[in-house]
């Protein structure tokens, strides 16, 4: 308690004015361009993005209620980011819990091939995937998508759940054991439980990452169009931009809800690892 | 009387690390309701010992039997002890009562009586009210206490404690030393205590074992272990040991044997004083005292070389010698400790 005290006390004094003005310029530089995504959703121009717009309208979003192409494209990805997710949840505790309760020759060379999609730039990734599915003539299809997200959606993962892993402490298993609780209990009424808001923050983040990702599924995909790609294509046809913008603010609000969630979930647990991509 | 059981007995037990000997050949009996306390420094063996007896490791040669069945083999789970471990190791993510029922869930005894025994157990550690607060709402002492009835509640008939009281203050420590004995009591099961706090040891136990390097070095009643240590190491491991060696022990004693001499048996006497017959007597110079409240250590110089501490309770106004001062020492032959050929 006192040592919280104490931490408060150090933060008490103000900032300087320029700190102040930096932090502002930082936030306006960063969120300043969502807002002009969000004005041009309502303007009247559907060929350019004329400052300031002439005039505002609803219509588009009237407009993307009927255009089915938008709708499916969403769907796909959110079934790609479910299943993706689903699978790195399995995968990634899995390779946690190896490595956490393992030493074996080649460890720290395992970990580094497991956080190596997240750090690898997505174009690398994508160029391997593409060259490695041709390579063993797997046609690209929904699968080859989810295959490619998966491996970063792992990292993420992964991550969460060893540093939940290493916090906790390995004589609580132990505990479990001496009270009568074999390791398929133990897993279950110890283990699993304090990874819980662990692999949900994990789970989240990968769903947010794979839902918008688009570099890696451009070298993955075979005919299928996932938001990301269909909003790509979208921008450069010159007429009805503005839905485009509107599929933006839907995407916003998609992907903001669980990043969120996320962040309450496991603020007071300070090891959420991987969150950027 | 009737003979009491054994509850642990270890035979020619090894457990090797590669070229480690974390214990090495040890052989001991632990009878049924016995407070036994394993004492010795960090890396002598003693955790070991006592997760061996827990199943968390298995020997590398030698047998380990409870209840004179041997446990080669046999899982933690299915063993008849449990342990309160050093980090007491709470589960975080579960209240205090369900904490405490674990043991008894993970068995499936049925609800009521499960939450009957856990408020039972509660109520014999005093956390009668601490039932729905979760381990990171209680302090040092009441997670040790939580622990203990997590372990209790299971009804083993041998209890295990890593250093339980490792991590409290010193009057929680010592308060918690008077209730663990009564505990044991109350139960009537065996305890076993691992500690590398001797006060600790002596204090609680029926009979303690030192351990130093992976082997046992004397196994005794309390009393007999501070006052027949069987080797220097013990003697300098129990209370202060006051060791006296070559040139130092034949100034003291007339013979160059190691020997030993506890600080509270020396007299303390201005120099050239008589002493009585049949003690042993050595003229030394005081080379430090350190005034303790209930009494008073002095360091006194011998001719020889050596030193001896020299402890003196400070209950009458008797000879209270200066730093620097001549001073006469004299002690009962008895008490002198001797040790080796």
């Amino acid at each position: 308690m006192r040592s919280r005290a104490a931490v408060l006390d150090r933060a008490t004094p103000r900032a300087g004015i320029g700190l102040k003005a930096g932090a502002w310029f930082a936030v306006l530089f960063l969120n300043l361009p969502i807002l002009f995504i969000v004005l041009y959703g309502f303007t009247t121009d559907e060929q350019s993005y004329s400052f300031p717009p002439p005039g505002l309208t609803t219509r588009w979003f009237g407009v993307i209620m009927n255009r089915g192409d938008f709708w499916d494209a969403l769907w796909l990805s959110v079934s790609v980011a479910f299943v993706a997710t689903i699978a790195a949840l399995i995968l990634g505790t899995l390779a946690a819990a190896a490595m956490y309760r393992f030493s074996f020759f080649g460890k720290e060379s395992v970990t580094l091939l497991i956080l190596l999609p997240i750090a690898l730039p997505g174009i690398v990734t994508g160029i391997s995937l593409r060259a490695a599915f041709d390579l063993a003539d797997v046609p690209f299809s929904y699968w080859t998508i989810v295959a490619g997200h998966a491996t970063f959606c792992i990292v993420v993962v992964y991550n969460n759940a060893i540093a939940r892993l290493r916090r906790s402490s390995p004589a609580m298993m132990e505990a479990s054991m001496d009270l009568g609780a074999n390791s398929l209990q133990t897993f279950r009424h110890v283990v699993l439980p304090n990874l819980a808001t662990a692999l949900l923050a994990g789970g989240m983040l990968a769903f947010a990452l794979s839902f918008d990702e688009i570099i890696v599924t451009t070298f993955t995909a075979g005919q299928q169009t996932t938001l990301p790609i269909w909003m790509f294509k979208e921008l450069v046809r010159p007429h009805q931009r503005p839905v485009t913008n509107v599929a933006a603010i839907i995407v916003m609000a998609i992907t903001f809800v669980p990043i969120l969630l996320a962040y309450y979930l496991t603020r007071d647990t300070q090891d959420v690892a991987g969150s950027g991509k | 009387m009737p003979q009491p059981s054994i509850a642990v007995s270890f035979r020619a037990v090894s457990r090797h690390y590669g070229a480690v000997r974390a214990v090495d050949e040890v052989s001991f009996d632990i009878l049924d309701g016995e407070f036994f306390a394993m004492l010795g420094p960090s890396g002598s063996g003693k955790t070991t010992c006592l997760r061996l007896i827990a199943g968390f490791e298995q020997p590398t040669a030698g047998l380990v039997a409870i209840h004179g069945r041997d446990m080669a083999g046999v899982p933690p789970y299915d063993r008849d002890v449990n342990t309160v471990f050093q980090d007491y190791a709470l589960f975080p993510h579960m209240s205090v009562r369900e904490n405490v029922a674990y043991g008894l869930m993970i068995r499936k005894v049925p609800a009521a009586e499960r939450a009957k025994r856990a408020e039972e157990m509660l109520a014999m550690v005093k956390l009668a009210d601490f039932g729905a607060r979760k381990p990171s709402q209680l302090s040092g002492g009441q997670r040790q206490r939580v622990a203990l009835a997590r372990a209790l509640v299971n009804r083993p008939s041998v209890l295990l404690l890593d250093e339980p009281l490792g991590a409290l203050d010193l009057k929680l420590r010592e308060q918690m030393q008077v209730e663990l004995k009564a505990i044991q009591r109350q139960v009537g099961i065996t305890f076993i205590y691992v500690t590398h706090d001797q006060g600790e040891a002596l204090s609680m136990s029926d009979r303690v074992a030192v351990f130093n390097q992976g082997r046992i070095e004397q196994i005794a009643a309390p009393a007999e272990l501070y006052e027949k240590p069987r080797t220097e190491f013990v003697a300098g491991f129990v209370g202060i040991s006051n060791l006296l060696q070559g040139e130092a022990a034949r100034a003291a004693t007339g013979a160059a044997r190691a020997c030993s001499i506890r600080p509270e048996k020396i007299h303390l006497a201005p120099a050239g004083a008589a002493a009585p017959g049949s003690a042993m007597r050595v003229e030394g110079e005081v080379e430090s005292l350190l005034y303790l409240g209930a009494n008073t250590r002095f360091d006194i110089r011998l001719p020889g070389g050596g030193y001896l501490a020299v402890v003196q309770q400070n209950r009458d106004a008797h000879y209270a010698p200066e730093q620097g001062s001549k001073v006469t020492l004299w002690w009962d032959a008895r008490h002198l400790m001797t040790f080796g050929g």
